[in-house]
């Protein structure tokens, strides 16, 4: 490929590949995130094109793979164009069906279709799903379009176009002054005015700054970054060359975690077709603006999403945080000025560029504007990513693109913010979602993590998780943080264990108020947040567990028994022949019993049993 | 040099703009305790004992004092509730970690912790980095340093052998608050002594001409038999 020389060449290039393509060309594409990968979409994709060049077709029908298309659940699903069938949970086996069947003959697979649980409707067309309607894609419509390793698809939707109208048409002040008026705010979870960040480490002194993109994702059940880095990387590469073009800088970095290996390899492969088609590198475009982007990867630690510790990261050193009273953007990498923002927050800014700030500031809230991705996952029926606009309540979230709660169960809380953040009860699902308005009820936006929890989940078990996830990462530089989750984690495990006191409730909240009062950096800062949101909205919970040694959610492993129903148990010997424990005694044909002694609660008998004999109850001793 | 003007607890001062938070504090002779804090050495901040509430144009928030670089305007408040009570809690945190250190005795009687509710440990190293910032910074050496993340976190040599790179001077164990003659209260060791804090100086009875300023001279305690010392 020959280099683009200026803007006019990159027209040019443009309307060269929409001529090649042809718009009815029938086209299978295939989602291959990181997820559909795990369903085995590259066996579908590799049988498609055996049954293609079986049938000798291959010039007919073009076989695409792109980026995850958000509804994981359903993986791996085949987008059919130019109709824009939309097949789910797509095997091997079905490949010619769809081939012979779809392609060929023009006839649609009844039973590859959504279905959807409520309402029984079938979808031939994958944008009418409930799922997708009431979501808002903009950052991730692309996905469905784009193969991430061909740059040619990226340039045919517009790719581009905002960087070569950043570097021919509008200033640097410009630039800043667009973003400003957007309104956009850092999706790491922080909120912090992207304009106004720009504008203070283009004021900072110093020659040589630089660029960051934080694609350190680490929250658990947060993938929202790596959707965009797998599925559509020249998204994140053309807001960092016009963020880099407005701020003054000429290197960037990416730091990703190295548990994304796709999202490094499809990063890489981007990073050079850019250099390649002259996109990135020395002189782009003509304009006489330089600008590189190099890949930083991480080792795999939690705490390194955070900005100072992600820096010291790049620079060689242990990636722990340091104070914040001198900013990074004007003492940052190096201790040069450094600019650091989010992968979502760079993908926004190509679309705010095309689209203008005006459009990009009418979508949302009074502060919080745009739109943002959520991974929806936990109990609920549809989980995967969702794309909305600021402003929408947490009940349209969980109940319209959610489909509900999982097995008709009833809701209970959603977590939002990951390990950061906190539960927000059911009483407040009409929260519009914006990032005062999550603050306030006491959990946060975070990087957009939402755990949806049923009847099923104990709250303390909850904080009890992310508590020893926190405590796992914490880097162990401050004490508050180091010793002080800690004895969160000692102390919550005593609850959970029945060995606690009602001193030890007054113990954690006086001891969790002073670990996000003095720790460091914001893990510290907002780790006891599951523990505080939880004792502030179920704080009877809370109690039985220690007043009652009860677990109500039956969860608890040390304050529930399990029991055999003697009118139920037919003495099949399912339980007593998984029992590990060897505890479940009885004849054949008789009804069984479990020595307490010996159980350890591991729930196999429970879960095996067809009649549904085993009976859990909380607390202990009862029988 | 310039000079800024801040409130310290109320009152007007006028401190060198280049001072951080503490060191204006320290001069002005307001008392902050610290643990991790030196002053040949670079600030680290991690003890978070220096911990005062300043009032900035958005309200009030928490500082590390020994990072903090003071500023024009700034209205500092270093005894505050929230402050004083936080405080407590870590050197409580501190002395559950490792209890046979005079220096967090110290504190804890200084502070008035009577009492830690957590189970005790009896680390030997309370992970402060002033061994590490010293041997790197003063003693341009660098032998020792971090390894491990969280809990597991631990100062130690490289691949924990002996280090061509020490030159045996001591220097760690000098400044080390941890490893030093424990505590010759009269608890047993691994609990909270306060000994200095129930401490009623028989001076002012038995040598009533000797002036005590309640610093622990020891010299009564020492002429005395042991045990002797009487709780209020």
């Amino acid at each position: 490929m020959k280099k683009i020389k200026n803007r006019e060449d990159l027209e040019r290039v443009r309307k060269r590949i929409v001529k090649k393509s042809d718009p009815n060309k029938p086209c299978i594409t295939i989602s291959s995130g990181t997820c559909c990968r795990a369903y085995g979409c590259q066996k579908v994709t590799k049988a498609f094109i055996t049954e293609i060049e079986k049938l000798g077709i291959r010039d007919k029908v073009e076989v695409k793979t792109t980026g995850c298309l958000g509804f994981c659940e359903r993986g791996p699903i085949v987008v059919i164009y130019p109709k824009g069938i939309y097949y789910q949970r797509v095997t091997i086996e079905d490949v010619s069906e769809i081939v012979t069947e779809t392609i060929l003959n023009g006839k649609i697979i009844d039973r590859l279709l959504y279905i959807d649980p409520v309402s029984g409707k079938k979808f031939v067309n994958g944008e009418e799903i409930s799922f997708y309607k009431k979501q808002m894609r903009v950052l991730l419509k692309n996905n469905w379009l784009i193969d991430p390793n061909k740059i040619e698809d990226y340039i045919i939707n517009c790719g581009y176009t905002a960087l070569s109208n950043a570097l021919f048409k509008m200033t640097p002040e410009q630039i800043i002054d667009t973003i400003k008026r957007s309104g956009l705010r850092g999706r790491g979870g922080a909120g912090f005015p992207t304009g106004v960040k720009w504008e203070n480490c283009r004021r900072a002194n110093g020659d040589l700054k630089f660029i960051v993109c934080n694609a350190d994702e680490g929250d658990p059940g947060a993938y929202m970054d790596r959707c965009i880095l797998e599925g559509n990387p020249h998204s994140i590469i053309e807001g960092m060359i016009i963020g880099a073009y407005a701020i003054g800088s000429h290197e960037g970095y990416i730091y990703v975690r190295h548990e994304y290996p796709l999202a490094v390899k499809n990063l890489k492969i981007a990073l050079n077709q850019a250099r390649e088609y002259g996109l990135l590198g020395n002189n782009i475009l003509n304009s006489g603006f330089d600008f590189n982007i190099k890949i930083s990867i991480g080792g795999g630690v939690f705490v390194c999403g955070e900005s100072t510790a992600l820096i010291t990261s790049i620079e060689g050193k242990i990636g722990e945080p340091r104070a914040k009273y001198i900013h990074t953007v004007e003492k940052g990498l190096w201790n040069k000025p450094t600019n650091l923002n989010n992968v979502e927050t760079w993908a926004n800014i190509p679309i705010i560029i095309n689209k203008g700030s005006k459009w990009f500031s009418a979508i949302g809230t009074e502060k919080s504007k745009g739109t943002k991705i959520f991974s929806l996952v936990g109990k609920i029926n549809n989980s995967g990513l969702v794309e909305v606009p600021m402003g929408i309540t947490l009940k349209e979230i969980v109940y319209e693109i959610g489909g509900g709660v999982l097995n008709g169960k009833k809701f209970k809380a959603i977590q939002t913010g990951g390990p950061s953040g906190g539960c927000i009860p059911e009483k407040l699902l009409g929260l519009p979602v914006d990032f005062e308005k999550l603050k306030e009820a006491g959990s946060m936006m975070g990087s957009g993590g939402m755990i949806v929890i049923d009847e099923e989940t104990c709250v303390v078990d909850l904080a009890k998780y992310f508590l020893n996830f926190i405590l796992d990462e914490s880097c162990g530089k401050c004490i508050p943080c180091r010793e002080g989750t800690g004895r969160l984690s000692e102390i919550v495990e005593r609850i959970t264990s029945g060995k606690a006191k009602i001193e030890d409730l007054e113990l954690l909240e006086e001891l969790s108020h002073v670990v996000k009062d003095f720790s460091l950096c914001g893990l510290g800062q907002t780790a006891p947040n599951p523990v505080l949101s939880t004792i502030n909205y179920f704080r009877d919970e809370w109690e039985t567990h220690i007043k009652n040694k009860t677990c109500p959610a039956l969860v608890c492993k040390e304050l529930i028994q399990y029991y055999v129903d003697n009118e139920k148990c037919t003495g099949c010997g399912v339980c007593k022949n998984l029992c590990p424990q060897k505890a479940i005694l009885g004849e054949l044909k008789n009804p069984h019993s479990i020595v307490q002694d010996r159980c350890i609660s591991c729930g196999i008998c429970h879960e095996n049993c067809k009649y549904n004999a085993i009976i859990l109850s909380s607390p202990r001793g009862k029988n | 040099m310039g000079i800024v003007t801040l409130k310290v607890n109320g009152i007007e001062a006028r401190v060198d703009e280049s001072w951080t938070l503490l060191e204006a504090l320290r001069f002005l002779g307001v008392e902050i305790p610290t643990l991790c804090h030196h002053d040949g050495l670079t600030p680290y901040g991690v003890c978070r004992l220096c911990m005062v509430e300043i009032e900035e144009n958005r309200g009030t928030k928490l500082v590390t004092s020994c990072l903090y670089p003071v500023k024009e305007g700034i209205a500092v408040k270093t005894h505050t509730d929230r402050v004083v009570k936080g405080r407590r809690m870590l050197v409580e945190l501190m002395l559950a970690r490792c209890p046979n250190s005079k220096t967090l005795q110290d504190l804890a009687s200084k502070m008035g912790v009577e009492n830690i509710r957590f189970k005790m440990k009896n680390e030997d190293c309370i992970l402060c980095g002033l061994c590490v910032r010293l041997c790197k910074e003063q003693m341009m050496s660098g032998a020792i340093g971090f390894i491990g993340r969280g809990e597991k976190r631990e100062v130690v040599t490289p691949f924990r052998t002996r280090s061509e790179i020490c030159r045996n001077c001591g220097a760690c164990m000098y400044i080390c608050p941890v490893v030093e003659l424990p505590c010759r209260g009269y608890n047993p060791q691994g609990e909270l002594c306060n000994s200095c804090l129930r401490f009623v100086p028989e001076c002012v009875d038995k040598y009533g001409q000797i002036m005590c300023y309640l610093e622990s001279c020891g010299s009564c305690v020492k002429k005395g038999e042991k045990n002797e010392l009487v709780k209020t």
